[in-house]
């Protein structure tokens, strides 16, 4: 055995590219699949998804209004990222999900390749979900697909890195922003992917990680008028899940229902459509 | 503001101002034609249409073929356009070429008016001097209306001075007679051409802007006659001065004609609707106003061998 | 010479209305259970045209299982290829009574004669049409290789479009499978009694299409049904919002189409002329009973006096009075309660001290009617820019610049359309990109196709109706 005390990593938001403490000052213990402790993860209050949204909310038009080209590159970037620091993943997951060595390294993988196969989305699904209308008369008609905005997550509970990236990268691929509560019990991936996130060439504010209990925080971004829209696929408490549909509803929010489900599934387009609006121009042609 | 625009400075000053007016919108042009030719014009509202619209007839005719016979059965049925109804209102005028003018005034006195085409009609294409005789002689003949064309290829090429310049100088030659600018918006193709010619033609001195020799297909149509009377209109705002506006060619049928008079009613005003302001260039369309007043009449529809064929 | 219109009623002997309409449900006219019905007034007249059953619980519970009986042995199993068959018939039928379906429109909402013969019955049928062709394309259509529809799908509509809005929710809700239960407006149920007659004359399999009329407590029983699968709704936001609290943590789908506050934006290089009509077509077209109405005119501070001087030249021409009258502009507003709410926001215009001005249109004695009006010096803080007035009242306002010009049109919850006017496409297009809006007409305004996808964005709503996109309100949506 190593004589060589381990350094330990404090495990905090990810909050507008940096890493706050909770304002609330609060930590839960983050447990291993056996039950012992791993860290202590940061609580996120009310507050801290309040700043998350601002984060968010400041960080979308920009997003938005890069080429695309532009975040297909970025993504593909983290992708780059993803895989030079898999050991780490692969340990982490290991940890929290009580995996095998090799099916951690298959999980590792297929988030790798979920990252890169996004990342391609960028520049090509305004193709795929766009069309020129044939309406009749002299126009020139038009719909293309455009982000929702600010979108509120609930990471999957049970896949803390494939779910979460799953989840993540459709959102905002296309252009939206997200503010992710991470798996509860399981939250030391959502940071260290927040790690990754924040040394690269992502915007900060594009995406925000919060760890601590959906409970508490869930309801307060479900009901936030500056969300545009909700991805319950991690809600796994019915009451909850109604609540925050609910909460929605006060300013027509559109929300994803809850889908923890097999994430080696072929994803196919419906996250990426579920997140963005079709918006449709007409133009007279004339001399 | 009929002054000449001399000189470079004055060209560049006259094109900027055309090319500062608002643009017009195709097909948001057509789609006003199209719900204005939509309304629906019954009974009593129809057969006062129908009165109107003879009373703005232009009556035409400008062939190669046209002899004083011709015209002195054209001019008669001006003067009667209904022999046997003396309830029809005359015609407003005939139209001819300028050598047929005195024949024509000879026929009519001074009971309608007589309208020469000159400015070597249709085409435009002949010296200034040319024209200026052509008009002369009409006005000499008979004619109180000029129907002058202008040079469009001038007009596509940018020498808005040019075009300007001519009307500037038939209008000094026509010694009094009513001046009527032919844009022939056939050839000019858009509409914002179309107010451009009308803007330049009025500024110029025109009294009447008119759409067409009917030498050129198209020839009137309601949008283009929309744009027209947006811009008499718009005119009038700028200096209280009402112009006139002709269509001319292609509307053959009261029900056209009809429609005309509801475009003159909601885009330049109730103001419009007499002769002095607007009239039809056409020829057909006089025997089609005559049965349809038939048909109001008598209760059942008439036939071509109850108008008299001139 | 002064050219008034002689009267040009069209003829109401085009169609019968009966005395008293009961429900339509799998395939009959059914008498509610207990018995209860309300009446239809013609809102230009304040005469009664026929008594309308009202569905209780028990009726849309009927309706309900008719639909999915229908679902579970008939619609389901169909192939798609016959079940265009019907769309197709649907379309024909609706295209040869569409004179007699336009009169039964006006004189039941107040719409003009002519507005409803030359927009919506031409639409409507279009509308069918276009849905019919999709119905056994459904696989190639983009969203998965074996598209599934809900089942039963509950759909509730307004009174501004009566018949056209059933088309929109009814022609892909078929297409794609489904079988609806509809609820009609309470004040404009008519032409859905008459397409249910159509219905029949298609022989369209009982239960496929149901039709439940009532008010709002009918609706509600429709949506919180177990057995519904999926919710479509047009309307106010307010119910909208109502709808969606009713089914969360349910599996039911949901589309909402709901209200709006567009702003209508000229700039100086606008096509003029055309951008008066598109201004006047904007916010005056169907009385501005219009979810996606230009209700905010937004103009460029250097050319507002001149615009506004040609808008009110403009509106003297408009022609207020009978809706059957074929020469009819404006039409009576649909009803009481609508006409108190349109007159309530615009003594709050005037207490708040924008400046009215009122188009001089003699209003009939009898019936509900509201001149166009328009105030000006409006700022974002009244509450006329803010709140859907769904009725014919414009606020102007002013801008400098197309960032400010974005900025205030996006300064609202709703964001269901937009209209930019200008001659300069490069401006247009960036313009475009940057409202948020689910519909940007540039250079002309409030035009609708079955092609053309059609819906909102925040509090406006979501999900599409019309073109490609507008399958995907009525297909299971494919989440992993």
């Amino acid at each position: 055995m190593d004589d060589r005390v381990e350094v330990r990593k404090t495990y905090k938001l990810f909050i507008n590219g940096v890493f706050p403490r909770s304002e609330s000052g609060r930590t839960y213990p983050a447990l291993d699949s056996k039950g012992k402790l791993l860290a202590h993860a940061a609580l996120a209050s009310r507050k801290d998804a309040r700043d998350a949204v601002l984060a968010a909310r400041a960080a979308q038009p920009g997003w938005a209004a890069r080429d695309a080209y532009s975040r297909g590159q970025i993504l593909y970037r983290i992708a780059e990222m993803l895989e030079g620091r898999r050991d780490q993943f692969e340990t982490e997951i290991t940890r929290c999900e009580g995996l095998s060595a090799r099916r951690a390294t298959g999980v590792v993988n297929a988030t790798i390749d979920r990252w890169v196969w996004y990342a391609g989305w960028a520049d090509k699904i305004t193709q795929v979900l766009g069309s020129s209308n044939q309406v009749s008369g002299p126009y020139f008609n038009f719909s293309v697909p455009t982000p929702t905005g600010v979108v509120a997550a609930v990471a999957p509970a049970r896949s803390s890195l494939l779910g979460l990236v799953s989840v993540i990268a459709p959102i905002i691929v296309t252009g939206n922003t997200v503010v992710c509560l991470a798996a509860p019990e399981k939250p030391l991936p959502a940071i260290s992917l927040a790690e990754v996130l924040a040394t690269s060439d992502l915007p900060a504010g594009v995406v925000n990680i919060l760890t601590g209990q959906p409970h508490t925080v869930g309801p307060w971004l479900a009901e936030h008028a500056d969300v545009n829209a909700l991805d319950l696929s991690g809600v796994d408490d019915d009451s909850l899940a109604t609540e925050m549909a609910v909460g929605a509803a006060g300013t027509i929010k559109y929300a994803l229902p809850p889908c923890d489900s097999d994430w080696t599934l072929d994803p196919g387009l419906g996250r990426l459509s579920a997140f963005m609006n079709t918006t449709t121009v007409w133009h007279p042609q004339g001399r | 503001m009929t002054t000449t625009w001399d000189g470079r400075t004055g060209a560049t000053a006259l094109r900027q101002f055309l090319h500062a007016l608002p643009g017009v919108d195709e097909v948001g042009a057509h789609g006003r034609a199209a719900m204005l030719s939509s309304r629906s014009i019954k009974a009593d509202a129809k057969r006062r249409a129908i009165d109107l619209a003879i009373s703005m007839v232009d009556l035409t005719t400008l062939e190669g073929a046209d002899t004083p016979g011709k015209v002195r059965a054209l001019s008669n049925k001006a003067l009667r356009p209904d022999p046997l109804d003396i309830s029809v209102p005359s015609a407003a005028c005939v139209c001819v070429y300028s050598d047929m003018a005195g024949i024509a005034r000879e026929v009519v006195g001074d009971a309608v008016h007589v309208a020469a085409v000159a400015t070597a009609f249709p085409s435009g294409r002949a010296a200034l001097a040319v024209k200026q005789a052509d008009t002369q002689d009409a006005v000499q003949r008979g004619a109180d209306e000029i129907d002058m064309v202008i040079d469009r290829g001038a007009f596509l090429a940018g020498d808005y001075a040019k075009v300007f310049n001519e009307i500037v100088d038939i209008k000094q030659v026509c010694a009094g007679a009513h001046l009527k600018v032919i844009l022939e918006t056939g050839e000019l193709a858009t509409y914002d051409n179309v107010r451009r010619a009308s803007w330049l033609a009025m500024m110029a001195g025109a009294d009447f802007i008119k759409t067409s020799t009917g030498k050129i297909a198209p020839a009137a149509t309601l949008p283009v006659t929309l744009v027209m009377l947006e811009a008499v209109r718009d005119w009038y705002l700028a200096t209280g001065v009402r112009i006139g506006v002709k269509p001319a060619g292609g509307i053959r049928t009261a029900k056209d004609a009809i429609r005309y008079l509801v475009m003159v009613n909601e885009t330049a005003g109730p103001e419009w609707l007499t002769p002095d302001l607007f009239r039809f260039g056409a020829s057909g369309l006089l025997n089609d106003l005559l049965m349809q007043r038939q048909r109001m009449s008598t209760g059942h529809y008439s036939g071509p061998d109850y108008v008299t064929i001139d | 010479m002064n050219f008034d219109y002689a009267p040009a009623p069209e003829s109401r002997d085009l169609v019968t209305i009966d005395a008293h309409y009961g429900l339509f449900i799998d395939g009959e006219f059914v008498e509610p259970t207990d018995g209860t019905s309300f009446k239809t007034i013609n809102p230009a007249t304040e005469e009664v045209l026929a008594e309308v059953s009202e569905a209780g619980p028990n009726d849309v519970d009927r309706a309900v299982r008719a639909a999915q009986a229908a679902y579970a042995k008939v619609w389901s199993k169909m192939p798609g290829a016959e079940r265009a068959k019907y769309l197709y018939r649907i379309a024909r039928l609706i295209a040869e009574r569409s004179r007699e379906l336009a009169v039964l429109e006006t004189l039941d909402n107040g719409k003009p004669i002519r507005e409803s013969r030359d927009v919506d019955m031409p639409l409507v049928s279009a509308h069918f049409f276009y849905y019919a062709g999709w119905a056994d394309k459904l696989e190639h259509a983009g969203f998965s290789d074996a598209p599934r529809p809900y089942g039963v799908a509950a759909q509730i509509i307004p009174w501004n479009f009566p018949l056209l809005m059933l088309a929109w929710k009814i022609a892909p809700a078929l297409a794609t499978g489904n079988t609806v239960v509809l609820k009609p407006a309470e004040t404009t149920s008519l032409t859905a009694l008459a397409f249910a007659q159509i219905c029949q004359d298609a022989e369209l399999p009982a239960g496929v299409v149901n039709i439940v009329t009532g008010d709002g407590a009918t609706g509600r029983a429709l949506v919180e049904h177990p057995d519904v699968n999926k919710v479509a709704f047009t309307g106010s936001t307010e119910v909208g919002r109502q709808i969606q609290r009713a089914i969360a943590g349910t599996t039911k789908g949901l589309t909402l189409e709901l209200g709006g506050k567009a702003a209508n934006i000229v700039f100086d290089d606008a096509p003029l002329d055309e951008a008066i009509e598109g201004i006047v077509n904007g916010i005056y077209f169907n009385q501005g009973h219009v979810c996606c109405a230009g209700s905010r005119l937004l103009v460029q501070e250097s050319v507002a006096d001149d615009v506004l001087e040609r808008l009110k030249s403009r509106l003297t021409m408009l022609r207020l009075g009978d809706p059957m009258d074929k020469n009819t502009d404006i039409g009576a507003i649909n009803s009481p309660a609508q006409h108190a709410r349109i007159a309530e926001l615009i003594a709050a215009g005037d207490e708040e001290g924008a400046q009215r001005w009122t188009a001089p249109c003699v209003l009939p004695d009898k019936g509900w009617w509201i001149a166009p009006t328009v105030f000006t010096g409006v700022t974002q803080a009244h509450r006329i820019a803010r709140e859907e007035i769904f009725g014919p009242v414009l606020s102007v306002l002013s801008f400098r610049t197309p960032e400010e010009a974005v900025i205030k049109a996006n300064n609202t919850p709703y964001g269901l359309s937009a209209g930019i006017w200008s001659e300069k496409g490069s401006r247009t297009l960036w313009m475009a990109e940057r409202l948020q809006a689910g519909v940007i007409w540039a250079n002309t305004f409030n035009r609708f196709d079955p092609a053309s996808p059609f819906g909102g964005v925040k509090e406006s709503g979501f999900g599409r109706e019309g073109g490609r996109q507008g399958l995907g309100a009525y297909l299971q949506r494919e989440v992993r």
